[in-house]
C-alpha cells in the first residue's frame, strides 16, 4: 500500500502539470480566399507564421470547408471576401468572416481571441502601409496597452498550476485513507474489540489522525521536491509558513474524513461519499476556473471548500512570497474549520449505541 | 450489590423499533463461575451481551457488571472486563507481540507490566517464535488462543467470549476449555455464548434463551433432570422447539 500512496500521486503531479494547460497550440486552420490578392495572402501568412495555427487546407468554397468542419478535419474557416485588398485600399471597412468549432467552448473562446489579435496587429500593419506620410502626423495615435504579468512573468501554466494540481494530491490522498479507516475497521471487527477497550475517544482519533497527519507532510514534501526540480516553480516565499499553514488543513481533511466514516458502514459507501466532497472540492476550488466569475451563489459555497483556501496559501506563498499577516484570513477560516471537523468527528464516534 | 455476585440482570430489555431482540432477561452471575449463555442464532444472546460490556445501551431494566452500572459506568465496566468477539479482532498486520504491546498499552499496563505479561503467555501457549509473526498469517486455532490471552492481559474480573469456539477443530476446543477453567479456577468469572452443547455441560451453569428470552437457567445437571434428557442437546431442543 506505501508504495501505491506515493509513486501514483507523484505520476499524476508529473503527467496531470504537464497536460492540464489553457493554452491552446496546433489549432487546425483552414481558409476560403475569394480574393486571391497579396493582401490576403499575407493575411494567411500571419496566421501560418503563428505558433498557434497550422495551416492544414485551402477550401475553394465555403461549403467544401463546411464540410470539413463536420468532419473534425479543421478547427477554424477563415473566409476573405472579393475586393478585399480593394476595398481595403480604398480606407473602407471589410469583414472577413470566422467560422469556429465550438464543441469545446472554452477552447473555442481562446482562439477567438488569438485569431483577433493576428487580425487587429494586421490591420494596423497595413494601415500604416496604406496611409501618407501626411496622414500619419495628423492621425489619431492608437492606444496601446502594454501588460506586465506579475507574479508569473512569462505567464508560465506550469508556475500557476504545479502548487494547485499538489494541494490537489495532497488533500485526496488523505481524505480517502482517513475516510476508509474507521469503515474498514468496522468491516474487520477490530472497532467493535476498540469500543470494549477503556479507550477515550479523543485517544482514540488521534491515534487514528496522527498517521495521516505525517503521511500527509511526507506528500507535501515530495510533491515540493518535484515542483522545484522537474517544473522549476519560484518558491519565493517561506516554506515554513506553508507547512505551518498546512499542519491546519490537514486537520480539516482528516476530521472529515473520519466524520465521513463514522457515518457508513462499508468502505464503499465511504469512497463514495468522500468522491462526492473531493469532486465539489476540485471544481470548486479556483484552480481550473476562477471563483470571481461563478454565480454569486456558488461563491458563498466555495466559503466552505477547504481546497480553496490551500490553493490560494500555497499560490499565494510560493509565486507572490506572502507573508504571515497576508494568509491570516486563509488561516483563521482552516483553523476554525478543522476544529469544527475534528469536534464532529470525535462526537460522531460513538462506542455505545 | 449482593454478596458475591458479578453480573447482576434485572429485566433488562433492548428493543430496535417494533422489534424486542431481548425481553426483559433477569439473572446473575457469581465470581469465579462459568456461566454458559446459550441459545440458538438470532435468540439475543449477542445483543444481550452486548448491552452488559458496555457498548449498546439497554431500553429499560437494571444491569450491573463488576459493580457498575451499565446505563451510566460503561467505560468503568470496560476497565474490568475482556471481551473476545465472534469475529477474531486482532489486528491482522501487526505481530502477536505488537498486538500484546498494543492492548496491553490500551489497558493502560505499564511497559514492565507488558514485558512480563508477555513473557509468561509466549511461555504458556507455547508461542516461541511465533511471536514475531504476522497474526494474519497464523491458524485460526492459534489466532482464537492469542485472542483469549490478549483478552486476559489486564487481568479484568470477568471475560465475555462470544462463540470464542466457532470453526475451530476438536482438539483445540479441547484446548481452549482448558485456559477457561485454568483462569476460571484463578478467581475469573467466564460468561461464554456457544453454539455447541457439549460445551455447554463444561459449564457450571448455563441460561437458554429462546425469542429474546431466557427460557431455562440452572446447573447443567439440574437442567438434564428437569427436562428428562440426556445430554444438553436434548435440553435445547425441547426447549428452542417450544
Amino acid at each position: 500500500m506505501l508504495p501505491i500512496i506515493f509513486v501514483l500521486p507523484i505520476l499524476q503531479l508529473v503527467i496531470l502539470s504537464n497536460a492540464a494547460t489553457f493554452e491552446i497550440k496546433n489549432i487546425k486552420f483552414s481558409y476560403v480566399d475569394h480574393d486571391k490578392t497579396s493582401f490576403s495572402r499575407a493575411l494567411i501568412e500571419k496566421f501560418d507564421a503563428s505558433t498557434y495555427f497550422n495551416v492544414v487546407a485551402e477550401f475553394p468554397s465555403k461549403k467544401e470547408a463546411n464540410a470539413a468542419m463536420a468532419k473534425g478535419k479543421v478547427d477554424v474557416i477563415l473566409e476573405i471576401p472579393r475586393y478585399f485588398e480593394r476595398d481595403l485600399l480604398k480606407q473602407k471597412n471589410t469583414d472577413i468572416s470566422v467560422a469556429i468549432n465550438a464543441i469545446d467552448g472554452a477552447a473555442a473562446g481562446v482562439e477567438n481571441v488569438y485569431i483577433n489579435q493576428i487580425v487587429q496587429d494586421f490591420n494596423k500593419k497595413s494601415k500604416v502601409a496604406l496611409s501618407s506620410p501626411t496622414d500619419m502626423v495628423n492621425a489619431p495615435k492608437d492606444i496601446v496597452t502594454i501588460p506586465s504579468f506579475w507574479y508569473n512573468k512569462t505567464l508560465n501554466y506550469k508556475t500557476f498550476m504545479v502548487p494547485g494540481i499538489l494541494v490537489l494530491l495532497v488533500t485526496m490522498i488523505t481524505l480517502f485513507l482517513s475516510g476508509m479507516n474507521i469503515v474498514r475497521e468496522k468491516e474487520i471487527g477490530t472497532l467493535e474489540q476498540m469500543n470494549v477497550t477503556p479507550i477515550k475517544k479523543y485517544q482514540f482519533i488521534i491515534g487514528k489522525l496522527f498517521p495521516f497527519w505525517i503521511l500527509g507532510f511526507v506528500l507535501l514534501t515530495v510533491g515540493l521536491t518535484i515542483a522545484k526540480v522537474i517544473f522549476d516553480v519560484p518558491i519565493i516565499g517561506s516554506l515554513g509558513l506553508i507547512y505551518f499553514y498546512t499542519a491546519f488543513y490537514l486537520l480539516v481533511v482528516l476530521g472529515m474524513g473520519l466524520f465521513i466514516s463514522n457515518f457508513t458502514d462499508t468502505q464503499q459507501q465511504a469512497m463514495f461519499i468522500s468522491w462526492f466532497f473531493v469532486v465539489i472540492f476540485i471544481l470548486m476550488s479556483g484552480l481550473f476556473t476562477p471563483i470571481e466569475s461563478m454565480p454569486m451563489w456558488a461563491q458563498y459555497v466555495t466559503e466552505f471548500n477547504p481546497v480553496k483556501y490551500f490553493v490560494q496559501v500555497t499560490r499565494m506563498v510560493m509565486l507572490k512570497g506572502a507573508h504571515f499577516n497576508d494568509i491570516l484570513p486563509q488561516l483563521t477560516k482552516t483553523i476554525i474549520y478543522a476544529i469544527i471537523m475534528n469536534g464532529l468527528a470525535v462526537w460522531s464516534y460513538q462506542k455505545t449505541t | 450489590m449482593k454478596n458475591n455476585n458479578v453480573i447482576e440482570v434485572e429485566n433488562l430489555t433492548k428493543k430496535f423499533g417494533d422489534f424486542t431482540a431481548v425481553n426483559s432477561i433477569t439473572f446473575e452471575v457469581k465470581k469465579g463461575e462459568i456461566f454458559g449463555f446459550l441459545g440458538a442464532n438470532g435468540a439475543g444472546k449477542t445483543t444481550a451481551m452486548k448491552m452488559l460490556i458496555g457498548i449498546s445501551k439497554p431500553t429499560s431494566g437494571k444491569a450491573q457488571v463488576a459493580g457498575f452500572n451499565v446505563f451510566t459506568q460503561p467505560e468503568d465496566i470496560k476497565k474490568n472486563i475482556g471481551y473476545m468477539s465472534q469475529k477474531f479482532a486482532l489486528y491482522d498486520d501487526l505481530t502477536v507481540k505488537e498486538n500484546i504491546t498494543f492492548f496491553g498499552g490500551i489497558y493502560g499496563l505499564s511497559r514492565a507490566k507488558i514485558k512480563e505479561k508477555r513473557s509468561e503467555l509466549v511461555e504458556e501457549l507455547g508461542l516461541g517464535d511465533i511471536v514475531n509473526e504476522l497474526v494474519g498469517s497464523l491458524p485460526l486455532g492459534w489466532k482464537q488462543k492469542i485472542s483469549f490471552s490478549i483478552a486476559l492481559l489486564h487481568s479484568p474480573t470477568i471475560v465475555f467470549l462470544d462463540e470464542p469456539t466457532g470453526g475451530v477443530d476438536p482438539i483445540t476446543r479441547r484446548q481452549f476449555w482448558e485456559m477457561i477453567y485454568k483462569s476460571a479456577n484463578s478467581g475469573t468469572t467466564i460468561f461464554v455464548t456457544t453454539h455447541y452443547m457439549d460445551e455447554a455441560e463444561y459449564c457450571d451453569r448455563v441460561s437458554i434463551m429462546v425469542d429474546g428470552k431466557i427460557e431455562a437457567l440452572d446447573t447443567p445437571k439440574k437442567l438434564k433432570e428437569h427436562y428428562k434428557a440426556d445430554n444438553m442437546n436434548e435440553v435445547f431442543l425441547k426447549l428452542a422447539r417450544g
